[in-house]
């Protein structure tokens, strides 16, 4: 092979920087500060459904009540976890109203440190802070 | 029969290139359709509509266009292209533009004021041109908006006959006081078309009524001065009542641009 030397250190660079997303956070320290979730006063001891599933899969649910909402004018939730528990289908009033009046430290928190940008509070209102 | 080394290797290449075509497609397919199943069941089969009498607006009310405007966040810019509107007050001929040939009546209605709004059409031209499903006609007879899925192509505010959609050039939150005036409905965002949704928010098919009917009920002293009527035009009591008014006040009912054939559902007595 001609230029072998030539060929390895080009790979090496091309898979540093094709690799970059995987390593960037680690090397600079990003993500070595977990944030801490603070649950306001208000929100009690549970959530619409327990903790585990709420952290995966709460943006499934707001999209789940979204649709139900405005295409069905069906608002009100039964939870799984929590039979018999009723609650309005609403971002602002049930989530952010009722229970997490922090919206700063609770959800900003997490979307920063995983670099997500929900778009929600383009339209819906935060109320509480 | 013999196959060759290259021939081998050639239709191995095709087979699993068509493979993986059938396999995203399909995956494309269903990830663009996530509103397959979705079915309004939680509603009646009804046929929301307004009825409006204009000979029983008073001069210079703006009550209901001020209710709604409060309630649904909506933003008033000081550019008048970049206007926002869901129930206006227009004149005789911009309404009814179709009857402006028509010497005799036009010199009677020219500076006659009438509400418009979205008319909720049974066969709406909107729905049909809207690319994301966005809008939507829901059994119950109303025309709705799902902001989130809109993507401001402007088909809608193209396709509608009364001019009823209004597209946000800028963002809506520039028009409104800080904070909103209703912080539990939500603004809407630059870029997406928005209009009248017969507060669809509300508990329209149970004991509320839009803002505008309850705004101008408030103020006539009952829902059988109201200026402004609700219901469902295929429940023979809504019917009936209406009927009645027509009887009574010697009224006929008028539609906007019928000839659109978009079926509107919001009636003029006139």
């Amino acid at each position: 092979m001609y230029d072998t030397s030539k060929i390895v250190i080009g790979i090496i660079v091309f898979l540093a920087v094709f690799t970059i997303p995987f390593w960037y956070s680690q090397v600079s320290g990003d993500a070595d500060e977990m944030p801490e979730i603070v649950i306001a006063p208000e929100a009690g001891d549970q959530c619409v459904e327990d903790v585990d599933y709420m952290r995966a899969k709460h943006m499934d649910l707001l999209n789940t009540w979204r649709n139900d909402v405005v295409r069905g004018a069906d608002r009100e939730y039964e939870s799984d976890a929590y039979p018999g528990v009723i609650y309005d289908k609403s971002l602002t009033d049930t989530c952010l109203g009722q229970c997490h009046t922090n919206k700063s430290e609770f959800c900003d928190q997490c979307h920063t440190y995983v670099n997500v940008e929900p778009g929600c509070w383009e339209c819906h209102n935060i109320v509480g802070e | 029969m013999e196959v060759t080394r290259r021939e081998f290797i050639k239709l191995a290449g095709l087979a699993s290139a068509g493979a993986v075509v059938t396999a995203s497609s399909g995956a494309l397919l269903t990830g663009c359709s996530p509103l397959v199943g979705m079915e309004d069941e939680s509603l009646n089969d009804t046929n929301m509509g307004m009825i409006t009498i204009p000979s029983r607006c008073e001069e210079g009310c703006t009550g209901c266009i001020d209710a709604c405007n409060k309630m649904h966040n909506v933003p008033k810019h000081d550019n008048k292209d970049h206007e926002i509107k869901w129930i206006w007050e227009t004149e005789f001929p911009h309404a009814f533009t179709e009857y402006m040939e028509n010497e005799i009546l036009k010199e009677r209605m020219e500076h006659v004021p009438f509400l418009v709004m979205c008319n909720h059409c049974s066969n709406p031209a909107c729905v049909r041109v809207c690319p994301t499903q966005a809008t939507f006609r829901r059994k119950d007879g109303m025309v709705l908006m799902d902001y989130h899925r809109c993507i401001g192509c402007r088909f809608c505010v193209a396709a509608c006959p009364y001019g009823a959609r209004s597209f946000n050039f800028k963002d809506p939150k520039k028009g409104l006081e800080d904070p909103v005036p209703n912080p539990n409905f939500p603004t809407r965002t630059k870029g997406v078309v928005e209009k009248c949704n017969f507060c669809s928010e509300r508990d329209i098919h149970g004991s509320e009524l839009p803002y505008c009917v309850e705004a101008c009920a408030n103020k006539k002293g009952g829902v059988e001065a109201s200026a402004l009527i609700f219901g469902d035009l295929d429940n023979p009591e809504f019917k009936e009542r209406i009927e009645k008014i027509q009887k009574d006040e010697k009224l006929i009912p008028l539609r906007r641009k019928e000839i659109a054939g978009t079926q509107p559902k919001v009636y003029y007595l006139v």
